[in-house]
């Protein structure tokens, strides 16, 4: 079980309570698919992908991005029981979607930085402590579940 | 991994926006490395980590330079880098995944500093030329 202090609850809190989710999953996920494009592999259905412009009007780009943070959301609610709260999740991303968890590590370092880019000065280094471990967190329970 | 001429171009558009701010940008860039990923520290076990630590603003000097050094022989960065990268092999011997790991603080530095700089584009050039500095440090290590 993770231990949280009550620093680093208040830093998630009072990021996350200023996040557009819609508007973060999209950037989160079209830099993800545009920083490393093997990514794209996972979404051969969603059209068209083929430049960075392409990917950031890409209207499937931006539903599954939105899905995708709004998931990262519950999370946040359940941080203290987060294995089981992801366990489905973990077992969809396994055994349908066939998606190496690393790249569930790379879209959380992806998250950080559309997070610094929108807070600036406000995503602190403390702030960004927290929260390169809370996406850690979250990597390894969605994981947890790989066999 | 190739940087493209359009990679270059926004490697080096980046580094001379930032300009002398680099030398403070390196500085943040170890801070944030070392309060995210404290077993960097490991390497560092004679510094003062406290905030506005001399020791750790004249080490951000220092990577910041070898950035900016690799930025501007962009063409040729194993051969700017190339006594630095001895340096890492033969003496300092840091472990290859740190350099992700400093790599992507830079990252965040630069986009909480001037977000409208990192577009996506800028962003995965950027990573790109971080990957190769760091591959080129790494590249005599066996």
């Amino acid at each position: 079980m993770v231990h949280w202090s009550a620093e680093e609850k208040q830093l998630i809190a009072s990021v996350w309570g200023k996040v557009n989710v819609e508007e973060c999953g999209a950037e989160a996920l079209a830099r993800l698919l545009i920083v490393y494009p093997w990514t794209q592999r996972f979404f051969d259905n969603f059209g068209n992908l083929s430049s960075p412009t392409a990917i950031v009007g890409n209207p499937k780009v931006r539903a599954h991005g939105k899905k995708v943070l709004t998931s990262f959301g519950e999370a946040i609610k359940n941080l203290d029981n987060l294995k089981v709260t992801y366990s489905k999740l973990s077992e969809l991303h396994c055994d349908k979607l066939h998606v190496d968890p690393e790249n569930f590590r790379l879209l959380g370092d992806i998250l950080i930085i559309v997070l610094a880019a929108h807070f600036t000065k406000d995503f602190t280094p403390a702030c960004q402590a927290t929260w390169q471990k809370l996406v850690g967190v979250v990597a390894h329970a969605l994981a947890h579940k790989y066999h | 991994m190739v940087l493209s001429a359009s990679d270059k171009a926004n490697v080096k558009a980046v580094f001379t926006k930032i300009g002398g701010q680099a030398e403070e940008f390196g500085a943040e860039t170890l801070h944030r490395m070392f309060h995210a990923y404290p077993q960097t520290k490991t390497y560092f076990p004679h510094f003062d980590m406290g905030k506005g630590s001399a020791q750790i603003k004249s080490h951000g000097k220092k990577v910041a330079a070898a950035l900016v050094e690799a930025a501007n022989h962009i063409d040729d960065i194993a051969g700017a880098l190339s006594k630095l990268s001895d340096l890492h092999a033969q003496k300092l011997r840091v472990d290859p995944v740190n350099f992700k790991l400093l790599g992507h603080c830079f990252l965040v530095v630069v986009a909480s500093h001037n977000p409208a700089l990192l577009t996506p584009e800028v962003h995965a050039s950027l990573d790109k030329f971080l990957c190769a500095v760091g591959t080129v440090l790494t590249a005599k290590y066996r």
